[in-house]
């Protein structure tokens, strides 16, 4: 039996692996930001010119930019692991599956996390939104957010990742999944960004605790089932 | 049974093993609609180096990922360091060293730091000593901050041969670890392998190029149809001959007398 | 070496005969569905505003039910197939999972029969409507999953965890898309049911219970027997060699 310690230690380094090969061609990080930015454009065209429904509509757009784009990121997150045959490897040393899991969600939180630290900030120019006024409460949103967002995305991407059709399947299982995360972030950043006059994100902002709780651990015990051969 | 890790990082065997390293019974394994293992016994004790040979395709490489408990087996079981292949595979990993088709290397990672990693992934203390040691026993000293995207397939097998030398599995699997490497490589392979059994641990190296592993390997089983058959001479005789082949094969019955003789 | 339960083990089988029994219990279900909306229909007076249309309730109601019932059914026999890797059990979720999707299908195409006239609109963001066609969805994505795999244990394990976190979805999402619905304060449709529709309800859930078992049944059997004919012609494959010998 793994001490916590010792599976903290092989997740952060799987973590650590895979940020910086991620990090030494950046490949994957430019091609997401690159299509976020397209998206918000895409979404300015669509609903606006007009700044003021532009404003009602930005928590929404903002979270499905982050959807959309980042999903994009979970299969590479074990293409790697695919391409050179490191996934034997990797799941022949000893210890915990879930230790490979924590690392790679950790990696991909990180990774998505980046790519909205320069999406939100673009979002607030393009959509005159007041960004330093509800940078906390942003922050929070987008870290619980995320959180359940990147939780699955690791998890199921184990499985897409290794099917035909892998761009198509992952969004399709995942998507469903994510109602509830969707719905939440985007009513609790609707809400912050207006100042919450009605602490309406506290209830959403519980909401979005109990998914990461339910599917955090959920997704902990499934994945060793699925990343086996 | 059981490795432990002294203070300086080395490993040893607490107890010499008395009884065999693998043991295997019954082997069959399905892809799909195609059985590619029929019916495989197979016994690998302390210090044996079994050559596994047989066409491409022939289950060879199944066979070893059943070993290293990558793979289930649909039927039949068997035992890895006294651990049950399918219940104990957690207790097995760890000692098993699989050298595959691919090196399984990140190529943006340098050599140092892939086995870097393995490292830390299985538990041992990083030591860049270490690393630069193994590194210069496979003669890749100069490239150890060279990023692995840039070796040569004989490089990076080579680098996956220097991971073998810091784990030290006491179970070895090769899969064609011939293939992709000029006359020094295989001497590299050649010579841990010698080392490896000398010190009691057990090898299983798959191969169709039985010539390389000659003085190395002990025992030659053959794969055909599925099924494994020992060849009853050692390694030297020609490859190509079909004497004496004994089937190994008894589904469910217990494994036949003449398998201990020669083994 | 360990009773295997792997779909290898599949050739061990005997080729099973579904018994009569369910024969017996189709008639008997589709029997019963047919009398439930003849009592339900007689049992209570035409509603005050919409007519007859609100009869509709009698088999959208039940089929959600059930529908939410299989999905539970999948959540549970997919726990035990991850413990025991029975191929049985797979195949029994996938089935589950079958009839789970048309009952909610029909649940959603009655939903919107109903809306249309009553509120002008085929849709309206219902929590529970709303909640039923992410269920679909979400189901839909369970079905094509299995599609995409080819090796059985590998397709019964990932099925099994998707199956699993799917239904953990179900409480989750209805919840939000209650509060999301509410922050608008919009008027959902209506919950409360007259108590002179009880029973017709009730009726019609048994029914539908039995509909559904039946073709839960039909439909692992007919899975079983696939596994099986393709079993068998493997072990002949496989042990065809040994008369050589």
């Amino acid at each position: 039996m793994m001490s916590p310690k010792e599976v903290a230690g092989r997740a952060l380094a799987v973590a650590w692996k895979d940020l910086t090969a991620e990090w030494r061609t950046r490949a994957t990080f430019n091609a997401v930001v690159a299509l976020a930015v397209v998206m918000l454009l895409l979404f300015g065209f669509a609903l606006g010119p007009e700044t003021e429904a532009l404003q009602r509509a930005a928590a929404g757009i903002i979270w499905l930019t982050i959807l959309f784009s980042g999903v994009l990121s979970f299969n590479r997150s074990y293409q790697i692991e695919l391409d050179n045959g490191a996934l034997e490897t990797l799941l022949l040393y000893p210890g915990s599956r879930k230790a490979i899991f924590l690392g790679k969600f950790l990696a991909n939180l990180v990774f998505v996390l980046l790519v909205e630290a320069l999406l939100v900030p673009l979002a607030a120019i393009l959509y005159d939104l007041p960004l330093v006024r509800a940078l906390p409460g942003l922050i929070l949103v987008s870290v619980l957010g995320t959180f359940g967002f990147v939780v699955l995305g690791t998890l199921y991407a184990a499985m897409a990742s290794r099917v035909r059709a892998r761009e198509v399947l992952l969004p399709l299982l995942l998507f469903p999944m994510l109602v509830p995360v969707l719905v939440a972030a985007v009513a609790a950043t609707a809400a912050v960004l207006v100042g919450d006059p009605m602490g309406d994100a506290g209830s959403w902002i519980r909401l979005l605790v109990v998914f990461d709780l339910i599917f955090g651990i959920a997704s902990f015990f499934a994945f060793e089932y699925v990343i086996e051969e | 049974m059981r490795n432990v890790t002294t203070p300086t990082g080395e490993r040893e065997s607490a107890v010499e093993s008395a009884g065999p390293i693998v043991e295997l019974s019954g082997i069959a394994r399905k892809f799909g609609d195609r059985w590619a293992l029929r019916g495989v016994d197979l016994s690998v004790g302390p210090g044996e180096g079994v050559a596994l040979l047989g066409r491409n395709g022939g289950g060879k490489t199944t066979l070893l990922r059943i070993i290293a408990t990558l793979l289930r087996p649909s039927r039949g079981g068997g035992r890895i360091f006294g651990y049950d292949l399918v219940r104990e595979a957690a207790s097995i990993r760890g000692e098993i060293g699989l050298l595959g088709h691919t090196p399984g290397l990140y190529g943006d990672l340098t050599a140092a730091e892939n086995l870097r990693f393995a490292l830390r992934m299985s538990g041992q203390p990083v030591s860049m000593d270490r690393i630069r040691e193994a590194l210069a026993k496979v003669s890749l000293e100069g490239f150890a901050d060279e990023r692995t995207r840039g070796f040569s397939a004989g490089m990076q097998r080579r680098v996956a041969l220097a991971r073998l030398l810091l784990l030290r599995p006491r179970l070895v699997l090769l899969d064609e670890p011939y293939a992709a490497f000029d006359a020094a490589g295989i001497e590299l392979i050649n010579s841990y392998l010698r080392e490896h059994l000398a010190q009691g641990g057990a090898a299983v190296v798959a191969t169709h190029d039985l010539a390389r592993a000659r003085g190395v390997l002990g025992r030659v089983v053959e794969l055909k149809g599925g099924r494994a058959s020992i060849r009853d001479d050692s390694v030297g005789a020609d490859p190509g001959g079909e004497g004496g082949a004994e089937p190994l094969t008894r589904t469910g019955a217990a494994p036949s007398p003449a398998r201990e003789r020669v083994g | 070496m360990g009773r295997s339960t792997g779909y290898a083990a599949a050739t061990a089988e005997r080729v099973p005969r579904q018994g009569r029994g369910v024969t017996v219990l189709g008639w008997i279900a589709f029997l019963g569905l047919a009398g439930a909306q003849v009592v339900a229909f007689n049992l209570s007076a035409p509603d005050r505003d919409m007519g007859h249309l609100q009869k509709i309730m009698y088999v959208h109601v039940p089929a959600a039910w059930i529908a939410f019932l299989s999905f539970f059914f999948v959540f549970v026999v997919s726990s035990i197939y991850l413990w025991r890797r029975d191929w049985r059990h797979d195949l029994l979720a996938a089935a589950a999972a079958e009839v789970g999707v048309v009952l909610t299908a029909l649940t959603l195409a009655l939903g919107m029969i109903w809306a249309r006239p009553t509120w002008g609109v085929w849709w309206t963001w219902d929590p529970r409507l709303t909640t039923t066609a992410i269920m679909l969805v979400i189901y839909a994505g369970y079905m094509a999953l299995r599609g995409f795999v080819e090796d059985p244990e590998r397709r019964g394990v990932w099925s099994a965890a998707v199956g699993i976190l799917a239904f953990l979805n179900v409480p989750v999402v209805y919840m939000s898309v209650r509060w999301w619905r509410s922050i608008h304060q919009v008027q959902s449709s209506p919950s409360t049911i007259d108590p002179e529709y009880v029973l017709g309800l009730r009726l019609n859930a048994v029914a539908f219970l039995l509909v559904a078992l039946y073709f839960l049944l039909r439909r692992y059997h007919a899975a079983r027997l696939e596994v099986l004919a393709a079993a068998r012609l493997e072990e002949d494959a496989l042990t065809g060699e040994e008369a050589h010998v």
